[in-house]
């Protein structure tokens, strides 16, 4: 159980393999020598081998989640990119892009600079987001190119939404000098107000101040057409509303540079569950009513969203065990992530198990430029192996983070992970 | 007895139980009628008044209740306590509950805080609001002097006017006026009244003279002095125009109509003081069926098994 170096020679053995890149699903062993794959075939058993029985499992890429939150520097005690790296490979993930809004902020070369240090010692790839403006104060832009040379892969002011639409034109237009998406939470703060949670009928019978939906769809709005004016990349996080889905859906008919993400919460969860005042439910952008529900589900399907990040956002139990307006925003959702979304998309919902595949491995990254074609002979091993069938109950011990701040403890979830292989690294789930 | 341990709220609340609150309180009612205001029914209770928020009237209201029921009372305020040093709300309820109590009265501006505390702590626990959610013993002693003036509630018609967003009041009294069989509008300026408040099965007018000739009651909400002018509220001038229970706005209408206020009252805001102090009001009767009310709930909540001993 937990983390290991792998052996020198690992068969997985008698799995199906699913490889998005080729789009194809086909039974075969696949050999690791030193945690690179050397071969993908039938094979008689080397008999130094170490052999994973993987009959009945589904063998595929690693996982890769454009949005987390690991804390460090600063909040150690929620997170730090070591265990935020352990979280992510008990979810499947083998890539993870970390969010900036650190403290002090990821916000010169320098603060990049240490997250590429640190992640050098993690068994996952670790890539720093960095922020669009020096402490993410939404005036005055960052050296986007120097963050760019020393590994930041995209840009954002993650949790604080850039208001001015000026500053976000320049900093659409500045971010082509390097090409790479500028990511904005999406939310109007006028709009937004007070509220803690998503304003409807539930709010109403709460007494709790509302966030309307249209504090999203109106910046999503803005921010699409900037993107579309500038032709720069924009990615927008987090989608929460059927409003800024149908925004976004248009958009993308005329626009390449568009893409979108949806966490597994906005998908699992309506406004109903807050009814008990659960300070886990409340994250930013809240979630909303059933038929936002069911519009991020379609979205999903149909190609608007790209992709599913899980917006792991890991707080301490004294941060969420208070009154819901002084919680923190966000919840954990590495380790359940899996589950979470196969129960809805695939089980709930009718999609194919490799097209949420898609949205878990190959297409988050693409719109990064990472490489995606990961069943290639040699290259470094990044694989998960899955058990899409299992039905299992979320509870406290399934949770590596830190913190663990989730709504899914006592929830019934579909589909596990059994392994996840990463820089010469097998993490084995219990 | 009741259904629920606490009273957090009316939504949802069995109307059998709003009903032997009710009638249980028009005992106690009597009581403060004697000339001996007291009753040993509570005697050996500890209960502690928790107040997170100003208040004057709900808890001096709950204090004499708990007084004439003999019970023993402690009273927190968060502006003497240890709160301020930095204390968790839950190290706080924690602390107080250790010392051995049966029950616990809360106000609190944070909407759900009464039901948060149930996680805490094993005392039953009584909301006296809870920021714009719920106020469920104002709607019950509310509903008990409109069960005294008209004899029923299943059919009345009640006006509620004013702030409804804002409203802990208006939420409570919505839901326990439902749950009886009252019918209820609301007026007051549209944006003070939340877009989805039509789910809770209930109408809305802007136009307050319509809803004086339909009502049979008005429950007037005080319109708070620091929304005027901030761009919610343009002007009082201009709120008294539309929405203000003015002596010549009830002279026109010659009808009788009640009319309630929760207090604390703005006179010449949204009531005029000559409406205020007239025949049609039962503002100060609402006042002693407080107490009446908030003996009753204490009583049937705090361990009393029959009215014997009333």
């Amino acid at each position: 159980m937990g983390l290991e170096k792998i052996s020198k020679n690992v068969l997985l053995k008698g799995g199906t393999i699913v490889d998005p890149y080729h789009n194809k699903t086909y039974k075969a062993d696949i050999w690791l020598k030193n945690g690179d794959i050397f071969d993908i075939g039938n094979f008689d058993i080397p008999s130094s081998s170490d052999i994973i029985d993987c009959t009945g499992k589904v063998v595929t890429h690693g996982f890769c989640d454009l949005h987390v939150h690991f804390r460090e520097p600063g909040r150690e005690d929620k997170e730090t990119i070591k265990t935020g790296s352990i979280a992510g490979m008990a979810g499947g993930f083998t890539r993870v892009c970390v969010m900036p809004n650190t403290n002090p902020p990821l916000d010169s070369p320098e603060s990049v600079n240490f997250i590429m240090k640190k992640a050098q010692e993690c068994p996952i790839h670790i890539h720093p987001i960095g922020a669009v403006t020096k402490g993410q104060d939404g005036r005055n832009l960052t050296e986007m190119g120097l963050m760019y040379q020393e590994g930041a892969v995209a840009f954002s002011d993650d949790g604080i939404p850039i208001q001015d639409g000026a500053m976000m034109r320049i900093a659409l237009e500045y971010s082509k000098l390097i090409d790479v998406p500028v990511i904005n939470h999406a939310e109007d703060e006028c709009l937004r107000a007070e509220g803690v949670m998503n304003e409807g009928k539930i709010s109403t019978r709460l007494g709790l101040p509302g966030n309307p939906d249209l504090a999203e769809s109106s910046m999503v709005h803005r921010d699409l057409e900037l993107a579309d004016f500038t032709g720069a990349k924009i990615h927008v996080p987090h989608v929460s509303s059927a409003k800024a889905v149908d925004l976004i859906r248009k958009m993308k008919q005329q626009n390449d540079n568009v893409t979108a993400e949806v966490t597994p919460h906005h998908i699992f969860f309506n406004e109903e569950d807050l009814i008990t005042y659960d300070t886990n439910l409340k994250v930013a952008p809240p979630i909303r009513s059933e038929i936002d529900r069911m519009a991020l589900i379609s979205a999903a399907k149909d190609g608007t969203i790209d992709c599913i990040a899980t917006d792991h956002a890991p707080h301490t139990v004294e941060d969420k065990e208070t009154t819901f307006d002084l919680a923190s925003f966000g919840m954990i959702g590495l380790e359940s992530c899996f589950g979470v979304v196969n129960k809805v998309l695939c089980k709930e919902s009718n999609m194919n198990l490799i097209d949420l595949i898609c949205l878990l491995t190959m297409q988050p990254r693409n719109l990064m430029g990472f490489d995606s074609d990961l069943f290639c002979k040699g290259s470094s091993a990044e694989i998960t192996i899955i058990d899409a069938e299992e039905d299992w109950i979320f509870s406290k011990e399934h949770i590596k983070s830190k913190s663990i701040n989730s709504p899914y403890i006592g929830k019934k979830l579909i589909g596990k992970i059994k392994y996840t292989i990463s820089k010469s690294h097998i993490y084995k789930n219990s | 007895m009741l259904e629920q341990k606490h009273l957090l709220g009316l939504e949802g609340y069995p109307g059998k139980d709003i009903q032997t609150i009710i009638d249980t309180a028009f005992n106690f009612r009597e009581v403060l009628d004697r000339p001996i205001k007291k009753v040993p029914s509570l005697q050996g209770v500890t209960i502690v008044n928790l107040f997170f928020e100003n208040s004057t009237r709900t808890r001096i209201s709950f204090e004499l209740a708990q007084k004439r029921l003999s019970a023993d009372t402690v009273n927190f305020s968060a502006s003497s306590s240890s709160l301020k040093k930095g204390e968790s709300f839950k190290d706080t309820s924690q602390n107080i509950e250790a010392m051995k109590i049966d029950a616990v009265v809360m106000r609190h501006p944070t909407p759900g805080s009464p039901k948060h505390l149930t996680n805490f702590i094993d005392s039953v626990i009584i909301n006296a609001g809870d920021g714009t959610h719920e106020h469920p013993t104002q709607a019950i002693l509310d509903m008990m002097s409109l069960y005294e003036k008209f004899g029923k509630l299943k059919g009345l018609r009640i006006g509620i006017v004013g702030d409804i967003m804002h409203s802990r009041v208006a939420l409570s009294n919505i839901h326990g006026l439902k749950t009886m069989g009252a019918k209820v509008t609301l007026c007051g300026p549209p944006n003070l009244i939340p877009e989805h408040i039509n789910d809770l099965g209930v109408s809305y007018s802007n136009n307050l003279d319509e809803v004086i000739e339909w009502a049979d009651a008005l429950n007037v909400l005080r319109i708070q002095k620091e929304r005027m002018g901030r761009g919610l509220v343009p002007s009082t001038r201009e709120y008294r125009s539309f929405f203000g229970i003015t002596s010549d706005r009830i002279k026109n209408h010659k009808k009788e109509i009640v009319i309630m206020h929760p207090g604390p009252m703005n006179r010449g805001v949204e009531i005029d003081g000559s409406v205020a102090d007239g025949d049609q009001t039962i503002i100060l009767d609402q006042v002693l069926n407080g107490v009446a009310s908030r003996m009753s709930i204490l009583y049937l909540l705090c361990g009393g098994k029959t009215v014997e001993g009333v």
